[in-house]
C-alpha cells in the first residue's frame, strides 16, 4: 500500500492557500488599471471566477482535467466524484505520494484564476451576466481539456513500471512545470479572442485612460508573486529540492524581469514608473511559470531580463494592431508564456531536472525547441478559435456589452449598483429602504 | 474693497498662506481646482502609452482686500509662489461692490 508523506502533504495544501491568493491579488492588480468608474466590476471578475469555477470543479471539472478516459485528450466525462476519493493517493505519473483531494483542491486553484486573467482584456464593457456565462462555459470546453494535455501524467501500473494515459502534450514531452501553456498563453489567447468581438472602449486612444490607482496595482503584484511560490514551487507536488529549484528560479527571474521592464522604460520613456515594475514582475513570473523547475538560476536571470524587455514593447501592439486589451493581457500574459514556454528550448537544463531535455544552451539539439513550440502553438490555436465561438455565440444570444451611455457612466453603477469610492460627501439623499423590506 | 483670485501650484499653499499672515490678511477662502494656460498641461506615460492632461490639480485662493493693500499682496503670493517653472499659476484682482458680514450684517469696509 502506498504511503502518504506529510511534508510534501503540507506543502501543497500551503501551496494551494497561497495560489488561492492569487485571484484575489489579480483583482487588486487590474481593479488599480482601470478607472475609478468600473474598478468593481473589474475586481468582480476576478471574484466571481473563484464561486463558478470551484462549483464546476467538483461537479465535473476534476473529472474532466485529472482522469484517465483512456483518451488523450480529456478525462473521464462524469462526475468528479471527490467524496468517494478521500482515502486515495493521488497518482498522477506514479509520482505523487499526497491525497487525492490535496492535488485535486491544488490543481482547482489553476482552474480559478485561468478564467480570471481573461478579464483584464474586456475592462470597463462586458454585461456581467455574459462574463459569469462565458467563464462556466470556457473553463469547461477549453481549460478543463488543455489541463488534461499538459498536466495529466497518466497512471502507473500496479508494478510502478509503465504509465498510460498521459495526455496529449504531457505524453508527447512538451515541459511546462506550472502552466506557461495552459494558464497563460490560453488565457492570453482567449483575452486576444474576447477583446477583438468586443471592440474598442468608447474614446480608446483619444481620452486618457489612466490607471486610477497605481498603489492598488502595486498591491496586486505583490499578493501575485507571493502566492506564485506556491503556484511553481507548489507543483513540485512535493516538498524537495525540485520544489526549492522552482522557488528560487521564481524570485530570480521576476526580479530580473521588473529590472528589465524599468530599464526599457527609462531608455525609451525618460522615466521609470511604478506600473512598470509591477508589470515587469508579472511579466517574469508569467515567463519562469513553465520553465521554473527546467532551468537554472542563471538561466532565470537571463530568462527574466527578456521576458521583462519583450513585454514592455509587446504591450504597445494593440495600438500598432488597434484592438483594446485593456489590460495587456496579450501583452503580459500571451507573450510572456511563449516567451517562457520557448526558453525552455534554450535553457533547458537536465543538469537541475533529469526528467528534462538539455535545451541548445546546454547542449541540447532542436528537439527540445521544437517540442515547446508544438505546444505553445496548439494551446494559443485552440484557445483563440474556441473563445471566438464561445463569445460569438454569447453575444448573439445574452450580448456581450452594456450599452454605450451604461460604459460612459461607469460600469460600476450600471452593472452593480455600487461605486467603489466615496469622493463626494455632498451626495445628498436620505431616502432609506432596506431592499429586503421593499415591497410592492 | 478688490477680490484677489489667485490660481496657485497645490504645493506652495503653505508659503502663500504664511506670507498673508504677514500682509494682514484677515481670511482667506481656499478651494481645489483644474485647468490648464498656455503649457496645456503635462503628459503622463503608462506602459509605452503617452497620455496629455491638460487638467492639472491646482488650488484656488479668493481674498477680500482693502484697496490699500491689494498690491503688498499680489507681490507677497507672486513671491511665494514663484518657482519660475512652467504651471505657476496666475493672479486677478475684481472691484467689488459690496461685502457683507452674515454674523452681524455689517457691510462694506467694516465686512472686510
Amino acid at each position: 500500500m502506498p504511503q502518504t508523506f506529510s511534508g510534501d502533504t503540507a506543502w501543497v495544501l500551503a501551496s494551494t492557500a497561497l495560489v488561492l491568493l492569487m485571484t484575489p491579488g489579480l483583482a487588486f492588480f487590474y481593479g488599480g488599471m482601470v478607472r475609478a468608474k468600473s474598478v468593481i466590476n473589474m475586481m468582480l471578475m476576478s471574484m466571481s471566477a473563484i464561486g463558478i469555477v470551484t462549483v464546476l470543479w467538483v461537479a465535473y471539472g476534476y473529472s474532466l482535467a485529472f482522469t484517465d478516459s483512456g483518451s488523450k485528450w480529456i478525462g473521464k466525462i462524469a462526475p468528479s466524484h471527490l467524496g468517494s476519493l478521500v482515502n486515495d493517493l493521488a497518482n498522477n505519473g506514479a509520482k505523487l505520494a499526497i491525497p487525492v483531494l490535496v492535488f485535486s483542491a491544488f490543481q482547482l486553484m489553476f482552474a480559478v484564476i485561468t478564467p480570471a486573467l481573461i478579464s483584464g482584456s474586456i475592462a470597463d464593457r462586458t454585461k456581467f451576466v455574459s462574463w459569469v456565462v462565458f467563464v462556466a462555459i470556457w473553463v469547461t470546453v477549453v481549460y478543463f481539456p488543455v489541463a488534461h494535455w499538459v498536466f495529466y501524467f497518466g497512471n502507473a501500473s500496479a508494478d510502478g513500471k509503465t504509465i498510460t494515459g498521459a495526455g496529449w502534450l504531457a505524453g508527447l514531452g512538451v515541459e511546462d512545470f506550472a502552466g506557461g501553456t495552459a494558464v497563460h498563453i490560453n488565457a492570453g489567447a482567449a483575452a486576444l479572442a474576447m477583446a477583438l468581438l468586443l471592440g474598442r472602449r468608447v474614446g480608446f486612444r483619444k481620452e486618457p485612460m489612466r490607471p486610477h490607482s497605481i498603489p492598488l496595482v502595486m498591491i496586486g503584484a505583490g499578493l501575485l508573486w507571493f502566492g506564485w511560490f506556491g503556484f511553481n514551487a507548489g507543483s513540485a507536488l512535493s516538498a524537495n529540492g525540485l520544489a526549492g529549484l522552482a522557488f528560487m528560479n521564481t524570485q530570480v527571474a521576476t526580479a530580473a524581469a521588473l529590472a528589465g521592464w524599468l530599464i526599457v522604460e527609462r531608455l525609451r520613456d525618460g522615466h521609470a514608473t511604478g506600473l512598470g515594475a509591477a508589470s515587469g514582475a508579472v511579466a517574469g513570473l508569467v515567463a519562469i511559470t513553465p520553465a521554473c523547475a527546467f532551468v537554472t538560476p542563471t538561466g532565470s536571470v537571463f530568462i527574466g531580463l527578456i521576458a521583462g524587455a519583450i513585454c514592455a514593447y509587446a504591450v504597445g501592439l494593440k495600438y500598432r494592431f488597434n484592438f483594446d486589451d485593456s489590460l495587456d493581457v496579450v501583452g503580459v500574459h500571451l507573450v510572456g508564456g511563449i516567451v517562457g514556454t520557448l526558453s525552455i528550448g534554450f535553457f533547458g537544463a537536465k543538469a537541475v531536472n533529469s526528467v528534462g531535455l538539455n535545451g541548445l544552451f546546454y547542449g541540447g539539439d532542436l528537439t527540445l525547441l521544437r517540442l515547446q513550440a508544438t505546444g505553445a502553438f496548439a494551446v494559443l490555436a485552440f484557445s483563440f478559435v474556441m473563445t471566438l465561438i464561445i463569445g460569438k455565440l454569447i453575444d448573439l444570444t445574452l450580448g456581450l456589452r452594456i450599452d454605450r451611455d451604461a460604459e460612459v457612466e461607469g460600469i460600476d453603477s450600471t452593472e452593480h449598483a455600487e461605486t467603489a469610492y466615496e469622493l463626494d460627501t455632498r451626495t445628498g439623499g436620505g431616502i432609506f429602504a432596506s431592499a429586503s423590506s421593499k415591497e410592492a | 474693497m478688490k477680490l484677489i483670485t489667485a490660481i496657485i501650484k497645490p504645493f506652495k499653499l503653505d508659503e502663500v498662506k504664511a506670507t498673508l499672515e504677514h500682509a494682514g490678511v484677515t481670511g482667506i477662502t481656499v478651494s481645489e481646482a483644474s485647468g490648464y494656460g498656455r503649457q496645456r498641461g503635462h503628459t503622463e506615460v503608462y506602459r509605452g502609452a503617452e497620455y496629455r492632461i491638460d487638467l492639472v490639480p491646482k488650488v484656488r485662493l479668493e481674498l477680500v482686500v482693502r484697496d490699500e493693500v491689494v498690491d503688498d499682496v499680489i507681490d507677497r503670493i507672486v513671491e511665494a509662489a514663484h518657482t519660475d517653472r512652467i504651471g505657476d499659476g496666475k493672479i486677478w484682482v475684481t472691484s467689488l461692490d459690496d461685502v457683507i458680514r452674515v454674523r452681524t450684517g455689517e457691510r462694506g469696509i467694516d465686512a472686510i
